[in-house]
């Protein structure tokens, strides 16, 4: 325990450092220079974080002897602002909260976060030369993995938005990171504008939470829920709100906030282009941890999800159902590659949320089952997806660097130039499709298993289908890069396509191990919503029909897209309607601007404008006007003739006077 | 200090002697911070500390001399300091007639001081008028554009809000005291006797006027139209000064006299100010959404920020409060270096139309990092001082519980997202992108002055920003009183 106390600071403090020694010392180090002070920050950072997650697990730090349960522990928590004199508990403090998803959380962030770090390094070096803005990548970088560390360790909400809002603003600096391009431009201002937009019902969830509960604090809204009270004592019971109860309101508000970040429907517009960003940036933020702050998010406060506002999680699993079969319908449509990649993982990241939403503490009529499987099951999934998306995006990486476009078009027959990028993304591609032993056919089939056995029947059989058409795009994307027909400008071109240097190979190899061996760890003993160990058991029944469906999405891929033919050509000619659709996204971006632009910029916008500067400026111009007018009018009186004055003053005395006699 | 401006001739020593002078000044203003800070550490908690009054004018009026300061006059004065300080810094473009200029910005920040250390009413009303009359003259000569438009339709909007205040001041004079004492402008009295002994229909009509008179000051709608054209129009450290500083007198006035005297006028006739404010927080915000003009740009989030001050300090919570005030700060600073940097950019490219502009990052670095560390503060990233101040603002005006407040506090938050719309607009339209204008690639970046300036605010909005335990706690001490007063 002290040992972690002494590691703990320098988990958020180093990275932090990072940022202002990098962002402060601007254009005063060469590219190199400038990623090895980054490089080397993070890997002191990662071994922190592994030594302390490892203790917590396995050194008896978060078991001492004889406990069941992990326990939860706030290893410090400094004052930052007091918001009341009243209530002391609506206090912003920065802390460091241990238990295990932040700890499994510490793992992921780390390990992604340090190799992406070592893969910039290669990737960044283009055409002899390391990228101009080297610096301010790392120094974005460095931002990036503090805020994300400081939001995962978070001990109170606000806490969390804090950091929730610098991962925001530094994943808004990553995808403007090519600050010439229109296209990176648009998509920066977006991901930021939309992500706001879902923080602005966050902030407001906050808010009702904390005017009831009077606290912000993680441990001790979960204990509440736990002890039975709804939310806050029972001062929100009854309360309610257009026939929702308060509390079902404040979560499912909290929870949007968490789906403008994991990119759920109608917030997912962003994620496809956000994209125009470094790919290295994307693996780290847009596949392996900020998008999953949502599902991270749900799951710290899943005991007042689960026991207050159940309502809320029935939500939580429908949008999440909709999304995961939604996104992977467009993700069949699309021809970047990395727009594919950025689809498959909002549908991802809908599979975490439908595990989350179908678990309970309890549910009536289902006994003997382990009710809160999905928690587990999206955790678990959480982490294998991290590392797998993250190794198919650096992969991407890898292939972008070679063929210098997104295209697949552009792409084909890469295997035989490419052999370790070929074996690293056939391996992401099985694991996603859910193929044993590699770790999404674990984590995958537990989420099916926990909607099945939580009576969820409906989503079952929604999430099944989507894993069969996960299993196609992803096969369709790994035959049209690396089988299909070869593009013929590589074999006369003087750069050959090739493997990359150590730097970009390295994190492949890492990720690609990391994905054949972690479906094998003992999550149902580690990660639960009780904080104890529970036994997960294989349901044949589901694993069998998830390989079938699986297989069958390959086996359709394999005929379309193994060798070049003419038949996915009449299969869209044949459904052109949906194919359009899909391929345009459903039209939802186009949706969003045609309500942001042509009505809120175009009518309310604009009309503001033009009242403000011609009503009530206008009345003022008028109010000077009609002064100015009024004395150019008065001023003859004073025009200096004494017979004028004289006349002016008989006439006065006569109306006086008259006045005076008839009154 | 001005006697030295006044024998200087050469530019050079000019400007020396005003930087030298506004250093002096905010190192007195931290002096003062530390000070205040030590002595209610020491347990001393009378209302005003450093308080002195001195007999004025006692023929007809009863009118005192009267200083002192509490926690939020100090907040107020360090801003002053360092909006000065950097003002001076960003006044060395100026090329004629450098001394009148000077002169005429130091007149405005005395009375700018004099008004935040005032506890007599009518000291307190003078020095308003001090800082408002340089602003015409260095509006009206030093300005571009419209300017003597702009500074003739500023000075008279202000001048028709220090008319209201006036009246309400004067009765506040004559009616304010009980039967056979004497009558009294002193505010430490005041506001133990005002109360009791105005009737309460003159409370209520007392309190709309000087709220109005100071409103004005503070850019409330519908009487905000001075601040774009003006801001517009406006050598660049006057609309620091102006937008950073002046606009607070507002807020400050309106919380001294109008709520602090009146509270219980302030509790029956607040909704309708909330009203006025509320909408000016999201008017202004829509407003600057479609403006092509930096400075317009800025004027009109200036109306939606100050709107957002006194609508939290019409909250009546001390959460609130405290928020207002700091908001005060943040936007103080914030807008400063918005200022600053627009006119370090309009120097170079003689054009303010964001649609004329375009990769200014790649040209100018610096300033365009700090322009987007501006825009940052603006909409309220965590780590500058527009976060503190901001959330301080929600959660107390969320503390007030009724259908009413509770509508308007949401439309306040939907301001953070507008925001970051028009903040992004202008990044992404006029710093990144590729150069819209051949000709602008000849441009320099930030001078060593200009960059003091910049830096030196940005430091102070992240001071603010990331350890704001200190300052926030100083100003929430001192609301204790009246925050009891009104419930």
């Amino acid at each position: 325990m002290e040992n972690i106390i002494t590691f703990a600071p320098c988990v958020l403090l180093l990275p932090f450092l990072m940022f202002l020694f990098l962002g402060l010392t601007n254009y005063k180090w060469t590219g190199k220079q400038a990623g090895i002070i980054g490089t080397a920050g993070i890997t002191v950072v990662a071994f922190c974080c592994y030594y302390i997650a490892l203790q917590y697990f396995f050194g008896g730090v978060g078991k001492p002897d004889g406990a069941t349960a992990y326990q939860t522990i706030t290893v410090f928590n400094m004052e930052w602002m007091k918001m009341s004199v009243a209530h002391p508990g609506l206090t912003i403090s920065i802390g460091f909260l241990l238990d295990p998803i932040s700890a499994m959380m510490l793992i992921v962030i780390s390990t992604v976060s340090l190799m992406v770090h070592i893969y910039s390094f290669g990737y960044m070096f283009e055409h002899g030369h390391y990228d101009e803005g080297m610096q301010r990548y790392y120094c974005v970088l460095s931002l990036f993995s503090f805020a994300m560390l400081g939001l995962v360790l978070a001990t109170n909400i606000f806490q969390m938005y804090i950091f929730w809002e610098l991962v925001g603003v530094s994943s808004f600096l990553l995808i403007g990171y090519y600050y010439k391009k229109p296209a990176a431009i648009s998509a920066c201002k977006k991901a930021f504008i939309v992500t706001r937009f879902a923080d602005m019902f966050y902030l407001i969830g906050i808010l009702i939470v904390s005017y009831y509960t009077k606290t912000f604090d993680f441990v001790e809204m979960n204990t509440l829920a736990e002890n039975g009270h709804t939310l806050v004592g029972n001062s929100m019971e009854g309360l309610t709100f257009m026939g929702l109860s308060l509390t079902t309101l404040a979560m499912f508000l909290i929870f949007l906030g968490g789906a403008g970040k994991s990119a759920m429907f109608p917030f997912h517009i962003w994620l496809p282009d956000a994209m125009e960003g470094p790919t290295p940036s994307s693996a780290l933020i847009h596949a392996a941890t900020m998008v999953v702050a949502g599902v991270f998010l749900v799951a710290r406060l899943f005991p007042v999800f689960a026991i207050d506002a159940p309502n809320a999680l029935e939500a939580i699993t429908y949008i999440g159902a909709f999304t995961a079969l939604f996104a992977a319908v467009i993700a069949v449509a699309q021809t970047d590659i990395k727009r594919v990649l950025a689809f498959s993982t909002i549908s991802q990241i809908a599979y975490m949320m439908v595990a989350l939403g179908v678990a309970r503490f309890s549910i009536e009529g289902v006994e003997h089952v382990e009710t809160t499987l999905g928690f587990t099951a999206s955790m678990w999934h959480l982490f294998t997806h991290a590392m797998f998306k993250a190794m198919l995006f650096l992969c991407c990486g890898c292939i972008i660097h070679c063929v210098e476009s997104n295209e697949m078009a552009k792409m084909g027959g890469l295997k035989k130039y490419m052999p370790i990028t070929w074996a690293c993304f056939g391996i992401g591609c099985l694991a996603i499709a859910g193929i044993p032993p590699f770790s999404g056919f674990f984590s995958k089939g537990e989420i099916l298993s926990a909607c099945l056995e939580n009576q969820c029947t409906g989503i079952y059989v929604i999430m099944t289908l989507t894993a069969g058409l996960t299993a196609f795009y992803m096969f369709r994307l790994f035959y049209h890069i690396f089988y299909y027909e070869e593009n013929p400008e590589y074999a006369t071109s003087e750069h050959k396509p090739h493997d990359q240097k150590w730097p970009m190979t390295l994190p492949l190899i890492v990720f690609a191990v990391l994905t054949c061996v972690c479906g094998f760890f003992p999550f149902g003993q580690l990660i639960t919503a009780s904080h104890e160990a529970i036994e997960i058991e294989t349901n044949w029944f589901v694993e069998g029909v998830s390989l079938t469906t699986a297989a069958l999405g390959i086996g359709i891929a394999y005929v379309l897209y193994y060798k070049k033919n003419d038949k996915p050509a009449k299969i869209m000619a044949k459904m052109q309607g949906l194919c359009t659709a899909a391929s345009h996204r459903f039209y939802i971006d186009e949706v969003w601007y045609g309500i942001t632009r042509s009505f809120i910029f175009g009518i309310i916008c604009k009309s503001i404008a033009w009242f403000d500067r011609h009503c009530i400026d206008g009345f003022m111009d008028l109010m000077g006007w009609l002064t100015n007018r009024a004395s150019s009018e008065s001023k003859d009186f004073q025009s200096g003739h004494v017979q004028q004055y004289a006349w002016v003053f008989v006439m006065g005395v006569v109306v006086i006077g008259t006045l005076a006699l008839y009154l | 200090m001005m006697a030295m401006l006044y024998l200087e001739s050469s530019k050079k020593a000019i400007r020396g002697t005003m930087v030298a002078g506004s250093a002096v000044l905010t190192i007195l203003s931290v002096y003062l911070a530390v000070q205040f800070l030590a002595l209610r550490a020491g347990g001393d908690t009378s209302e005003y500390l450093f308080y002195s009054t001195t007999p004025w004018y006692q023929g007809f009026l009863n009118i005192h001399y009267a200083v002192g300061v509490d926690g939020v006059s100090v907040a107020m004065l360090l801003l002053s300091s360092i909006v000065v300080l950097t003002g001076s810094f960003a006044s060395f473009a100026v090329e004629n007639q450098t001394k009148d200029y000077f002169l005429w910005f130091l007149m405005l920040s005395i009375g700018v001081f004099g008004f935040f250390i005032s506890v007599d009413l009518f000291t307190m009303f003078i020095f308003y008028e001090v800082a408002l009359i340089p602003m015409y003259l260095l509006i009206g000569l030093w300005g571009t554009g419209p300017k003597e438009y702009a500074a003739m339709k500023l000075t008279l909007m202000l001048m028709g809000g220090s008319a209201f205040l006036m009246v309400g001041i004067l009765g506040i004079y004559f009616m304010g005291s009980p039967a056979g004492s004497e009558n009294t402008f002193e505010m430490t009295q005041l506001i133990k006797t005002v109360a009791d002994n105005m009737p309460m229909e003159w409370q209520r009509t007392f309190f709309c006027l000087t709220f109005v008179g100071f409103g004005v000051l503070g850019a409330m709608f519908p009487f905000h139209t001075w601040s774009p054209d003006g801001h517009a129009s406006a050598p660049t450290a006057v609309s620091m000064l102006h937008a950073g500083v002046l606009m607070k007198l507002g807020g400050y006035g309106c919380y001294r006299v109008s709520i602090c005297l009146m509270p219980e006028a302030a509790q029956e006739m607040g909704w309708i100010f909330i009203i006025l404010t509320g909408t000016s927080v999201f008017y202004g915000a829509y407003s600057a959404c479609v403006q092509n003009d930096l400075k317009y740009i800025n004027a009109y989030s200036s109306v939606s920020h100050c709107g957002m001050v006194l609508f939290a300090l019409l909250m009546y919570n001390q959460t609130a409060m405290t928020g207002a005030f700091l908001q005060m700060l943040s936007h103080g600073l914030m807008t400063a270096l918005f200022f600053c940097l627009i006119g370090s950019i309009y120097g170079r490219t003689h054009t303010r139309d964001i649609r004329e502009m375009g990769g200014m990052m790649q040209i100018m670095p610096v300033l365009g990092v700090c322009y987007v560390i501006a825009g940052m503060a603006s909409l309220g990233l965590p780590g500058l001082s527009g976060f503190v101040a901001e959330m301080n603002i929600f959660l107390g005006a969320f503390e007030v519980n009724d259908t009413f407040h509770r509508v308007f506090t949401l439309l306040a938050c939907s301001s953070i997202v507008i925001t970051a719309v028009y903040i992004l607009r202008v990044v992404g339209k006029m710093l990144y992108g590729p150069v819209q204008n051949e000709h602008h690639r000849e441009l320099t970046d930030a001078t060593w002055w200009e960059k003091v300036a910049a830096f030196g605010l940005i430091i102070s909005i992240a001071i603010i920003g990331i350890f704001p335990g200190w300052v926030r706690d100083m100003i929430s001490d001192s609301l204790d009183e009246i925050v009891k007063h009104l419930n």
